[in-house]
């Protein structure tokens, strides 16, 4: 199990070098670099030899890969063009909100989602089951930026109970953050929520369908004692999966939703960088994310290698 | 009355079907189970036994419901009981052993705690007396070690060992009457015979009532005082163990028993014609009239009730049964049709290995073998054109592994396969020639996992037709209907999509398609074990008629003795991918055998209560093929000691021309054995 374990983690670092190499090599043969992108029309003569000199430009691609990735895993991103400052500087309160974002998200959202989806399993095809899962239909399908509109428009404009976008520096503390995130973590924990819940519901019906909770029924085991016992511990195995990608998307920046709020996250980080062709930060928020991705599944898989006695035992065996 | 432990009185179940029509699955069933004494219940799949079974326990599977009837457990009409009444009923008063323990037993939870779960829900014991009762339940179903076992989880157990856990489970409640659904279903040989023979002890031991629901007419003979048959939903026969199997007075039952091949009988058993009407396709008058040989016109508008016949302490449902009460079961002994094969090597398996370890990629890098202990070794087998060749052994031995890699699938690790005296055949599928492919074709053992759902039954067969011999249009469409009349279907099955055959039907496509190629040799990888054996006889049939017609020679896999020694010529014997013997079939059956082969034949259950089952080795599992010695050594009743330990067996000729591998001198075994 412990060779299993390394070996994810090995595939997980490779990925993050597949990652960067191709980021790095993305932003190379764009036509263009860093300085022509960020001067446009002044990007002549000495202006663009000095941003060249200053970014070191000059220096050949490989070299400035090798340099740039010892710097990365130092923890340094190196300078914003547009800013003028350290990566770092812009990245961590960016990275701060998201977090919060994800987190709230998160801990409506998870447990709301397996409670539903339990209950919506149990009640399969009975009044419970009918409505909750109509809701999550329409609460999956409708996009998040019509959902979010709406939001804005009953809750922020005629309610006037919350503010409707997010209008604060990016450096505020968690307290003065609060009320302004309700309304975006209500349009993002609407589609995941819906989406977990329909993904638990499917794993408990077919779980129920088994040869085993048939056993169990016939065994005697009364009715709630077989639902925690015989059929949530198989059942939700499954869901830790969907769970994490949940959470990896979440963490990466909800893009749409932090844009219509005017959410200070990570997901508006990339489309600001992206219109600002601010390449530096572009690959930063590329590696990022991809870390983001790969330790959260790498945990995921974790969980599931400890939780599952059936893998458990395979690996030790051979 | 008293002596009944439990009574269904005229208990209908069906369901309703996308139209809203009823259909009913069990008709009128009315029966009593008495007070410790074990029942059959007999049928093939869709006869609505296991339905019956769960009824017995108050339990409707979702989608179902009950149209009439009741099912006391002593006073209790069961279904009548809310979810309340009920848990206090199933697992004290009525237990299950269900039929596929692997999937029965929750697989997060270990096997203790399953155990003391029932313990805990069923009795007052306290912990302390909980764990020593569970070790105690588990060294009664005769399991190894019950500390250890009840630390381990469902899928570290064998298949054997999981199905006596479910025993130990059933028995925690200490119920009156325990329901098995095939509880030996799926079991290799030896070990059915070792669970079979435990429930029986159990039922002795204990004295409680046992209804015992199977298709397999061998281990109903073994342990039932009492057969109940059922056929399309109905009762049709009912009565003593000795006079159903014996003397069968339901034409179905008849039929039935003629078309298990026995041991005791060479050549293929009689088929029966046609299959059982699905639910909802019953017509009126007697449902079995379509495939009855003894029917009249009576038959055909009128249901017959079923009847009990004092003198026999027999129910029967049939007008015509005294017809068949003067006839008695002996079975008409067919001429042996098979004809003397001319050597003529087609297929020679020299030396073959085949290991399934992954060398690392340093190994492989190197070159170097780091398997030595192989899944199959030193296989050599050559085999003739025309002939039928049978792979025996359980699970495990190695007999599909050889399969597949003949067919390619798999590559060797050493040795050659040699096709038609000269041509060496490829181990990588990518490397063979496409006449080599054609020339050798493979029959699965399940033709719904076979049989793409989504192609008809004309593109299923078009497609070895256009990719070997690139027919087209109307020449591709004749040829389509002559492989089904081959088949013994007609031509109007082509638009069918393999969800409207049933289960015989889509394995003769399966053989249709085989046989489309024109292929030399056909392998079968258990063919007939997932059909039922009215129609497994059919299909034996028609692989023999179509051997006879066209010269095809069979590489037959099957863990089913009767069947290979019904089937084939040569028969060769494996145990842990090693070969034990080898030689014509009639003389494998014989003694002097291998040890291992004895233990197979003793373990073989025949339809005849009168016929036990000789148990003469345990039926432990190995995991592996021993390094070095005999591959029989763990689990041989007759080794001699280090030297079976120690020393690979040399090859033995026998008289009859069978091929045995073992230390002991070939007379002595003869000895030994008769």
């Amino acid at each position: 199990m412990f060779f299993l374990i390394f070996k994810r983690f090995v595939l997980g670092l490779i990925t993050l070098f597949i990652v960067s190499l191709i980021t790095f090599i993305g932003v190379e043969i764009l036509p263009g670099d860093a300085c022509t992108s960020y001067l446009e029309r002044e990007a002549f003569g000495e202006a663009l030899a000095a941003c060249i000199k200053r970014l070191g430009l000059d220096i050949p691609a490989h070299e400035r890969y090798l340099t740039w990735a010892y710097n990365v895993i130092q923890g340094d991103f190196g300078y914003s063009l547009s800013g003028q400052m350290q990566i770092n500087e812009v990245l961590g309160p960016r990275i701060k909100n998201s977090l919060v974002l994800a987190s709230a998200a998160i801990i409506i959202g998870i447990p709301l989602a397996l409670i539903l989806g339990i209950i919506t399993a149990l009640w399969r095809d009975k009044m419970p089951d009918i409505i909750i899962s109509t809701v999550a239909i329409f609460s999956m399908t409708i996009p998040e930026f019509i959902s979010a509109t709406l939001l804005i428009l009953i809750v922020a404009i005629w309610l006037e109970w919350l503010p409707g976008i997010v209008i604060v520096p990016t450096d505020v503390t968690f307290f003065e953050l609060l009320p302004n995130i309700i309304l975006p973590v209500i349009a993002i924990a609407m589609i995941m929520t819906a989406h977990m819940a329909r993904m638990v519901r499917s794993s408990v019906i077919q779980v129920m369908a088994s040869d085993y909770i048939q056993m169990a029924i016939l065994k005697g085991v009364p009715y709630w004692k077989m639902v925690f016992k015989h059929v949530l511990p198989n059942a939700l195995l499954p869901a830790i999966n969907v769970v994490a990608l949940t959470i990896a998307w979440l963490l990466g920046g909800v893009v749409v939703t932090e844009v219509v709020f005017n959410y200070p996250g990570l997901g508006r980080l990339v489309i600001e960088s992206i219109s600002n062709r601010d390449l530096p930060v572009v690959q930063a928020l590329g590696i990022i994310l991809a870390s983001i991705y790969v330790s959260i599944n790498f945990i995921a898989d974790l969980l599931t290698l400890m939780l599952n006695p059936r893998l458990k035992t395979l690996q030790t065996r051979k | 009355m008293n002596t009944n432990i439990q009574e269904i009185k005229d208990l209908s179940i069906g369901f309703k079907s996308q139209k809203g029509e009823q259909i009913s699955i069990l008709r009128n069933i009315t029966t009593n189970i008495r007070k410790g004494e074990t029942v059959g219940i007999v049928g093939e799949s869709g006869s609505g036994k296991s339905t019956l079974a769960l009824a017995m326990m108050g339990y409707i599977k979702q989608g179902l419901f009950t149209t009439g009837g009741e099912c006391f457990f002593k006073s209790l009409d069961l279904l009548k009981l809310n979810n309340k009444e009920l848990v206090e009923i199933r697992g004290r008063k009525i237990a299950m052993i269900p039929q596929n323990a692997g999937q029965a037993l929750t697989p997060n939870l270990k096997i203790g705690y399953q155990i003391e779960e029932a313990l805990k829900l069923h009795t007052d014991f306290n912990k302390v007396e909980r764990e020593q009762k569970s070790s105690e339940l588990l060294n009664k179903v005769r399991l190894p070690s019950p500390k250890i076992m009840a630390l381990r989880y469902p899928h570290e157990l064998s298949g054997g060992q999981q199905q006596r856990v479910a025993v130990a489970m059933a028995l925690a409640g200490n119920p009156e009457l325990l329901l098995l659904d095939e509880p030996t279903t799926g079991l290799d040989v030896t070990t059915q015979a070792h669970v079979l023979e435990l429930l029986k002890d159990i039922a002795k031991d204990t004295g409680k009532s046992m209804v015992y629901v199977s298709h397999d007419l061998g281990a109903i003979a073994q342990v039932c005082d009492r057969v109940i048959v059922m056929y399309a939903g109905e009762i049709v026969l009912e009565g003593p163990v000795r006079k159903i199997l014996k003397e069968p007075i339901h034409p179905y039952t008849y039929g039935l028993l003629k078309s298990i091949p026995k041991l005791s009988l060479s050549g293929l058993p009689d088929s029966m014609p046609g299959s059982q009407p699905q639910p909802g396709n019953i017509r009126s008058g007697c449902s079995f009239y379509d495939r009855c040989n003894f029917s009249d016109d009576e038959c055909k508008v009128k249901v017959p009730e079923l009847k009990y016949l004092p003198e026999i302490d027999t129910s029967v449902r049939c007008f015509n049964h005294s017809e068949l009460t003067s006839k008695t079961n002996e079975q008409k002994i067919t001429s042996d049709s098979k004809k003397e094969i001319t050597i003529d090597e087609i297929l020679d398996l020299k030396d073959v290995s085949i290991s399934y370890a992954k060398q690392g990629i340093i190994d492989q890098f190197l070159n170097k073998v780091t398997d030595t202990n192989p899944t199959v070794k030193d296989i050599n087998i050559n085999i003739n054109k025309g002939e039928t060749i049978a792979l025996v052994g359980e699970s495990g031995s190695g007999k599909s592994t050889i399969l597949k890699s003949i067919a390619g699938l798999l590559k060797t690790k050493d040795g050659y396969i040699k096709f038609d005296k000269e041509k060496l055949l490829s181990g990588d599928l990518k490397k063979r020639s496409s006449e080599d492919l054609r020339s050798i074709q493979l029959i699965f053992q399940n033709p719904d996992e076979s049989l793409n759902p989504n192609h008809t039954v004309e593109q299923i067969l078009s497609q070895p037709l256009k990719l070997y011999f690139g027919l087209t249009g109307s020449k591709l469409k004749s040829s389509i209907a002559e492989l089904l009349e081959k088949v013994r279907l007609g031509a109007f099955y082509m638009s069918r999509y393999p969800r409207q055959l049933s289960g015989g039907e889509k394995q003769r496509i399966a053989v249709a398609r085989a046989f489309a190629a024109r292929p030399d040799i056909i392998l079968c990888d258990e063919v007939t074990s997932a059909l039922d054996v009215s129609v497994q006889a059919a299909v034996l049939d028609l692989l023999q008629k179509l051997k006879e017609e066209l010269g095809t020679t069979y590489v037959f896999v099957s863990h089913d003795l009767a069947v290979v020694k019904a089937i084939s010529d040569r028969v060769a014997v494996l145990y842990q991918g090693r070969l034990c013997e080898i030689g014509p079939s009639k003389d494998v059956y014989q003694f002097p055998s291998h040890p291992y082969t004895e233990v197979l034949i003793g373990a073989v259950l025949e339809p005849d209560p009168d016929v036990k089952p000789k148990l003469v080795a345990e039926d432990i599992v190995e995991e592996k093929p021993p390094e070095i010695g005999c591959s029989f050594q763990g689990r041989c009743p007759r080794i001699l000691g280090e030297k079976c330990r120690q020393e690979v067996p040399p090859w033995q000729i026998g008289e009859n021309g069978n091929a045995i591998r073992c230390h002991i001198n070939i007379e002595e075994l003869k000895i030994q054995q008769s």
